[in-house]
């Protein structure tokens, strides 16, 4: 082993204490998150703090209420954009939808909705569908600070080009300057598109399930997780999907490498859109 | 398993073409790639290298398990990583070196991963990137290897990776895909 082997390893073990730190210090709980991603956001928040190691944040972590806020900001990653992926809706709107609209009423989960874009593009869509007023939509985040610019639904002034243009390739109806008022430098999203929505904070790690939804969208997520959490993650989509419930994961995430892949069919490979196969309740015979 | 990491910003696209095509059938190393490409762009890339590669390329998708013998392309707008399990991780934190995916995510996380088993490798661009990532795989005992800056169609990027550490050879395209395709029958360290 080269020296620099050595450093790595020793490396990885101060991580895997400060993870067991920020665990115990705060509940919050990263044990299972892919660990090249969570070296490169520890190091960051290291290097602008000038911490000479990992374990010497493990102090800092213990005595300064502030720092763990930094470093929960440093690990949640909220880069998004309205209809971000045009395609991935057009599929929502030609294989989800129709499917939503033999329900009487629906139930809709952003899991990781990060400043609202994709609770507000589906809005959008579900209005123009004529489901909205048919549907309670959830919208939970780990990080309450992402969650408050969700409830706000506003949007920098610049952004909205590529919103727009994202809506019409998405297959929107109308223009999608009815959605939002316009001031100087950002926008605010429609007053109307936040009835039904349901603003909370949710931990995906620690939390448990939210019942019979019939469509989950988690998109760009799972990415962040091991693959031993993002099936216990996926596990807890299956008991919060109602029979036949879809879920929706990010272009590039996949069902494929999961120990639940046999639950769901495959509803669109390119878009990841799943769907729940029905379980059957087994009868007991004999039983009263 | 022995691992190759390319990177190529501007003029990447014949570049990693022609050394992806030197690239026998039964190549025994994983092969990562990370071609600079524009945020919006689709996944056409792989389709594209496809045309020039005897191994089956894909376009990376999360927690894939790396396997020799495929070529994984970064996909546009997403870090490529590989986890210390040897598996395929994608992030959309902030661009390095304004970019996104980054030569240097790429490479500093497989240095990790595959240490003195892993050969990185600098072709033609108009960006540092991947300087630092080259000279992470060296520190880390691995190879590195860049394209000669006379031969580039952009030599801003292989300049600076050799500036940045001691390259074990700078060869021009063919050679570079020759330099791979003997390596991959090496004995793994």
């Amino acid at each position: 082993m080269t020296d620099d082997a050595a450093v790595l390893e020793n490396q990885r073990l101060e991580i895997r204490l400060l993870l067991e730190a920020i665990y115990h210090k705060s509940g919050y709980d990263f044990r299972g998150y892919a660990s090249a991603h969570i070296k490169r956001r520890l190091d960051h928040v290291r290097a602008r703090n000038s911490i000479p190691s990992f374990c010497e944040m493990i102090h800092r972590l213990i005595y300064d209420a502030g720092f763990f806020d930094e470093i929960l900001q440093a690990l949640s990653i909220n880069v998004t954009e309205m209809f971000r992926d045009p395609e991935f809706y057009r599929a929502v709107r030609e294989f989800v939808v129709p499917h939503l609209k033999t329900y009487p009423f629906i139930k809709v989960w952003h899991a990781g909705c990060a400043a609202g874009q994709e609770v507000y593009s589906m809005g959008i869509l579900l209005d123009e569908e004529g489901m909205r007023e048919r549907a309670q939509i959830y919208a939970t985040d780990i990080n309450p600070q992402v969650l408050e610019e969700a409830r706000r639904g506003i949007y920098p002034l610049e952004a909205v080009r590529q919103y727009t243009s994202n809506y019409q390739k998405s297959g929107g109806i109308a223009s999608f300057a009815d959605y939002y008022t316009a001031g100087y430098e950002s926008v605010a999203i429609a007053a109307d598109l936040k009835k039904n929505v349901l603003f909370s904070p949710h931990n995906l790690v620690t939390d448990g399930i939210f019942g019979e939804m019939n469509v989950i969208f988690c998109r760009n997520v799972l990415i962040y997780f091991g693959d031993e959490l993002q099936d216990k993650v996926i596990k807890l989509f299956l008991d919060s999907l109602c029979n036949g419930g879809f879920l929706c994961l990010g272009s590039k995430e996949s069902l494929r490498f999961s120990a639940h892949a046999d639950a769901f069919e495959v509803v669109d490979a390119r878009e990841k859109i799943y769907r729940k196969r029905a379980v059957r309740v087994p009868t007991v015979q004999g039983e009263p | 398993m022995r691992a190759v990491a390319i990177g190529a910003s501007a003029g990447g696209l014949d570049a990693i073409g022609r050394v992806l095509e030197a690239l026998p059938a039964d190549y025994p190393a994983a092969v990562l790639v990370v071609q600079h490409i524009a945020p919006h762009a689709n996944d056409t890339l792989a389709r594209r290298f496809q045309r020039h590669c005897r191994l089956p390329v894909q376009e990376a998708e999360d927690k894939h398990p790396l396997l020799p013998g495929i070529v994984f392309i970064a996909p546009a707008d997403f870090h490529l990583m590989v986890e210390p399990e040897l598996r395929l991780s994608l992030s959309r934190e902030e661009r390095v070196n304004y970019s996104r995916p980054s030569i240097d995510v790429l490479m500093e996380t497989a240095a990790e991963a595959f240490c003195s088993a892993l050969t990185g490798v600098i072709l033609t661009g108009a960006s540092i990137d991947g300087a630092a990532g080259l000279a992470a795989i060296k520190r880390l005992g691995g190879r590195a290897v860049v394209q000669s800056p006379e031969t580039a169609e952009v030599d801003i990027m292989p300049r600076a990776a050799i500036a940045a550490c001691t390259v074990d050879a700078v060869l021009g395209l063919d050679e570079i895909g020759a330099f791979l395709a003997r390596l991959g029958y090496e004995e793994p360290c």
